[in-house]
């Protein structure tokens, strides 16, 4: 007992101390890990922030941006070209998912619009696929994927990007939401979309900047991952990674996605480098929902999210 | 013209509260179910039983399982792949250690152990609610399948990590193992099917299931007026496990033969979700339409093309399977948010008044 | 409410019209030899399953092409995507065992090991090559299910012969640390209990890391793997999880050419995205890459310039397209084999009989096109394995290149582990063993 004891709360520490350049190494890993997942959560935090829909289509909009760009890419076109066809190709998606799935299921529950994404899922998943082949894409961004030595720290270059990437993209999103009349009127329609309506807020557009904004921000994910791990199916599954973020920051918080984002990368590491060889490791799969829940039983909306109140 | 209530009186309490107390109703339902035993018994082929009806019969049952959690206590869970492969393992474990055990009980068994295990996760749902919770009960789903992976005592140290279901008989008939013919496979889960839609069906008219609603509702006003709600919530989920774990029970038993943990994996949990939300949530026939649509429209989908004669690449059928699929959904979820049952309702509505219009 | 109208209506119809669904049976003639292909052109898989879909309908296409079918009776075959998932991959076993399938090829060890209970009953044999159970490699139990030309075990320890060969010798092992990356399920499971014996032998540390499915993020798998620093590295996995390992690889700096995936880990679609950093990985196989064989240049011949061809031409010679070729060639030759000369269609016994006493040797592989392409086989009633050898293949930034000869697997070490494990997989599934003395 007192062996299990040791080597749960005392051995792994020891370990950590035993090596603290190594130590480092798994942070840093941690936090690049992390800060891609808060990438992924970010377009779910969007959408939900403004239009209350929890998109489970995410994920597959993530795929669906890498797919195009590498398509066009793979068809000949220069790659700044090839971005911005693809933004068009993501905003031209949000005016489609307005029109055809979100208008006729104004005001309905949460849980009816959280199903046509799910239909929406399923929808993109066998167009992307039709359209641009199941193959493995290799996508190149220019960044090498090496490791350099930094003061006896090895550090991955693409990793040190794609986290620098995101950190920038969510400065700028917290700033669009908290200060603009925009924002301010995406906060307005999440709360209350009959509401909003009635104040004058044009609904139709306010959701269509905001699944337009999503799908930016899943092009982004979707570069970042695609470049370390090449562009197939597997890549709309990140999504359920990012559900522990989601859990942990709050539905509706910007900052919450990427401290979310942060404690579940840096945890997940941890856990698995530290803890995992004493149970035979892969726990990253469960670990950082435990984390989450954990966390979820002392702050039941999250670190972030908004205080639940409820009427009686 | 033919559904209609006139002339038929009750007499007694017992009477008006029946399940089915429109006596057409009731004439329809016995039918159903006797032809439902004696009829795919007979006529059906191996491939309509073993991929068709049996699946069908278990996915409602998981999907009524939910159902009861989500649909009418209202607490949104996404663990019911880790609860079913409870269930399986469970089931697995005790028919090996317990060979005489009649399979029929392990079954059940397996069912209370996933129930209890449904009772240690449910208990996260008395302090989150809604998607939060959902997120929560992912972390059974995924801790539950990690377990199974990782410790070879629930395989019996198998060294294919795989569990197979022994030939097991019940009365004589070989049920289980690769024996057992397709039309005893389907007797026994229509069977056992039979017997829990109607337990469920009993338990939502009752105190149990108005307590569930109350909570789904108004959940802060329900425990005002007296509605314990760490009672009900983890009533809800224990018997919701219950209902998952013999599920689970049965996929591995009666349909697949034998399984890995990959079969139970998140994919699982979101299908029957599925199934719940398009049959209709708060309905003990949604589950079953909701299970009935999401097990045909694929087959549906695959089979038309031969049908019409029309022969395209596997690839792209595939894909316009998934994408014909996607679409469906949200078509309904347009016209009849509110799933199946309810379209069912409206249309049993209009049959009491047809052929008048009003 | 129109719409609703019509939904009811509609629904109402497919609910009546619901029985016409359904397979079609039709029974075999006696005329063709249908075969169905389990393939997943989509979904998580479809980059290995593509090639490999490929490499089987050309195949098949040529030998009724160029040889009039075998002995000339024509092969048909049906395609059936089961996206790599085991539910889907019994419907399409169920749909088409009706139309009298001559064998059956999962290609997923989850609905293999759905098939093996069902192979006796329906008289289907299982053609699992080099996947599946391992334990069947044993036939005494499992007279209708085949893993030729050898199997998950043996391919372990040849690896490690390989690593030692590379070493100076497998008493130069010794202290040396190797660490086997594998796929969290029981097909990246196969090969530790095969490795931990080794390990005890040779004594060598061995390390065992899992990575859970799907693998696409393994950041702190590697992050041990630094920490370990080991002198070799054996991979068993699949799908993204082979991608993302060798790009982590690659940017930790790993030594590539100490890096060793299986046969189902050294792929095209593996490597490709990692780019310039994947030079130098290996990879297990059991027949050769590229297109340098007479077969390709039939398989062009009466295939591709008939514009008959499966896929690209210029993605034939992938190594998942040649294993999708050898596949449909091993099946081909053991319909042939239990023909014995006749020229109608074998009954489902007599294909049984054709698997177990498929004896290819160095001369038939020329006639087929194929010297040097794969390794001659025998398959006897006790070993369905074939026991056969490995090779070691190499990416080179472009294509595979074979940099080892055929390395023999520890048959002293794999062949106890299968009996045991037949005996134990057989009594659960209610078998007897065959004496396969009564049986000549």
């Amino acid at each position: 007992m007192a062996s299990v004891l040791y080597a749960v709360f005392v051995g792994p520490f020891k370990d950590m101390a035993s090596s603290p350049s190594f130590l480092i190494e798994v942070l840093l890993g941690g936090i690049a890990t992390g800060l891609m997942y808060s990438l992924v959560a970010l377009g779910f935090v969007l959408i939900f922030k403004a239009s209350g829909v929890f998109n489970f289509a995410q994920g597959v909009m993530v795929l669906f941006a890498a797919l195009t760009l590498v398509g066009l890419m793979e068809k000949g076109l220069p790659v700044p070209i090839a971005l911005l066809v693809t933004m068009a190709v993501m905003i031209l998606l949000a005016f489609a998912i307005e029109r055809v799935v979100l208008r006729p299921l104004v005001n309905q529950e949460q849980i009816i619009l959280f199903m046509a994404t799910i239909g929406l899922n399923f929808f993109l998943e066998g167009f992307g696929e039709m359209l641009w082949g199941a193959n493995v894409k290799r996508l190149d961004v220019g960044i090498p994927d090496r490791s350099v030595m930094l003061v006896g720290i090895q550090v991955n270059q693409l990793e040190m990007s794609a986290a620098g990437t995101a950190a920038v993209l969510v400065t700028v999103l917290a700033v669009f939401f908290q200060r603009t009349r925009i924002g301010r009127a995406l906060r307005a329609v999440a709360d209350d979309h009959e509401a909003a309506l009635s104040i004058g807020i044009p609904l139709k557009t306010i959701w269509i900047i905001v699944w337009s904004v999503a799908g930016l921000v899943a092009l982004v994910a979707g570069v970042m991952w695609g470049a370390k791990s090449g562009v197939q199916f597997s890549l709309s599954l990140i999504a359920l990674k990012a559900l522990p973020v989601l859990i942990l920051g709050g539905f509706t918080s910007v900052p919450g996605a990427v401290v979310g984002g942060l404690i579940i990368g840096v945890g997940e590491k941890l856990g698995e480098v530290y803890w995992g060889p004493l149970v035979g490791g892969a726990i990253e799969n469960w670990f950082a929902y435990v984390v989450a829940l954990v966390f979820l039983l002392f702050r039941p909306q999250g670190l972030f999210g908004e205080k639940i109140i409820e009427r009686v | 013209m033919i559904y209609r209530e006139a002339g038929q009186f009750k007499t007694s309490y017992s009477a008006d509260q029946a399940i089915f107390p429109i006596v057409q109703d009731r004439v329809v339902v016995v039918v159903a179910i006797v032809a439902a035993f004696v009829v795919p018994t007979v006529v059906a082929d191996e491939y309509w039983l073993q991929a068709v009806l049996i699946p069908f019969l278990i996915y409602s049952l998981a999907a009524l399982g939910l159902n009861l959690l989500t649909g009418y206590a209202g607490q949104l869970s996404l663990g019911t792949g880790g609860f079913m492969a409870v269930g399986g393992y469970a089931a697995f474990k005790l028919t090996t250690a317990f060979p005489q055990l009649n399979i029929i009980v392990v079954f059940l068994l397996a069912g209370l152990i996933a129930a209890g295990v449904g009772l240690l996760f449910g208990i996260p749902s008395l302090r989150i609610k809604g998607f939060y919770l959902a997120v929560a009960t992912l972390a059974a789903q995924f801790f539950l399948i990690w377990l199974f992976n990782k410790v070879p005592w629930f395989t019996n140290y198998a060294s294919s990590g795989t569990i197979t279901a022994p030939p097991r008989s019940v009365f004589g008939v070989i049920i289980t193992g690769p024996n057992a013919t397709a039309e005893a496979r389907y007797v026994t889960v229509l069977a056992l099917v039979a017997v829990f839609a109607l337990i469920a069906k009993n338990l939502v008219r009752g105190r149990v299931g108005r307590a569930w609603m109350a909570i789904r509702d108004r959940d802060i006003a329900a425990e005002i007026i007296g509605v314990r709600p760490m009672r009900t919530k983890l009533l809800a989920f224990g018997i919701s496990s219950f209902y998952c774990g013999l599920a689970g029970a049965e996929y591995v038993f009666l349909y697949l033969g034998s399984a890995e943990t990959l079969a139970f994996d998140i994919n699982l949990s979101f299908l029957v979700l599925f199934m719940v939300i398009i049959g209709g949530l708060g309905s003990v026939l949604g589950s079953f339409l909701g299970a009935a649509f999401i097990v045909l429209v694929p087959i549906f989908l695959t089979n038309v093309p031969h049908m019409i004669g029309l022969a395209l690449p596997v690839a792209l059928m595939k894909q316009i399977e998934l994408m014909v699929f996607g679409g469906l959904i949200i078509f309904f979820l347009i016209v009849e948010p509110h799933g199946l049952a309810r379209l069912w309702q409206i249309t049993k509505e209009k049959l009491r008044l047809w052929p008048f219009p009003h | 409410m129109r719409a609703r109208t019509v939904m009811i209506a509609a629904l109402a119809i497919l609910v009546a019209a619901a029985p016409a669904f359904g397979p079609s049976s039709v029974a075999a003639q006696g005329k063709e030899i249908f075969i169905p292909l389990l393939v997943y052109r989509t979904g998580p898989y479809a980059p290995s399953g593509i090639p490999i879909a490929n490499g089987f309908v050309d195949y098949f296409t040529m030998v009724n092409e160029r040889d009039g079918g075998i002995n000339g009776v024509k092969i048909t075959w049906e395609e059936c995507e089961t996206q790599y998932d085991t539910k889907q991959g019994v419907e399409c076993y169920e749909r088409l065992k009706g139309k009298g399938a001559a064998l059956v090829n999962p290609y997923s060890t989850g609905i293999t090991y759905q098939l093996i209970p069902k192979a006796p009953v329906d008289k289907v044999p299982v053609f699992s090559m080099g996947y599946g159970m391992s334990a069947s490699s044993d036939g005494r139990w499992f007279p209708w299910v085949f893993n030729f030309p050898t199997n998950y075990w043996s391919q372990a320890s040849a690896v490690i012969r390989y690593i030692g060969q590379q070493e100076g010798g497998l008493e130069k092992l010794k202290g040396k640390k190797i660490v086997h990356i594998f796929h969290n399920s029981p097909y990246g499971k196969e090969a530790n209990p095969t490795l931990e014996d080794i390990a005890k032998k040779y004594q060598f540390e061995l390390t065992l890391l899992a990575v859970d499915h799907p693998g696409q993020e393994q950041g702190a798998t590697w992050l041990q793997v630094r920490r370990i620093n080991p002198d070799w590295i054996f991979m068993s996995g699949w799908g993204v999880m082979n991608q993302v390992a060798i790009k982590e690889a690659a940017s930790k700096g790993v030594k590539m050419d100490h890096f060793i995936g299986n046969w189902w880990s050294a792929s095209e679609a593996d490597v490709v995205p990692a780019g310039e950093g994947a030079k130098g990985y290996k990879g297990a196989t059991f027949h050769a890459p590229g297109i340098a064989f007479k077969v390709h240049q039939d398989i062009v011949k009466h295939v591709y310039d008939k514009g008959k061809g499966a896929g690209k031409k210029e993605a034939m010679g992938e190594a998942l397209y040649n294993r999708g070729v050898v596949n449909a060639m091993y099946a081909a030759e053991a319909i042939r084999t239990g023909m014995k000369g006749g020229k109608t269609a074998p009954t489902q016994d007599q294909i049984r009989w054709g698997f177990e006493n498929l004896n290819l040797a160095d001369k038939r592989l020329e006639e087929l096109g194929m010297k040097g392409f794969t390794h001659p086989l025998k398959v006897s009633c006790e070993d369905h394995e074939g026991s056969g050898p490995i090779r070691i293949q190499q990416w080179d930034g472009q294509k595979w290149n074979l940099v080892s000869d055929w390395i023999a697997p520890m048959r002293d070490v794999v062949r106890p582990k299968v009996e045991a494990a037949a005996v134990e997989e057989g009594k659960k599934l209610g078998y007897t063993m065959r004496d396969c003395s009564k049986e000549k």
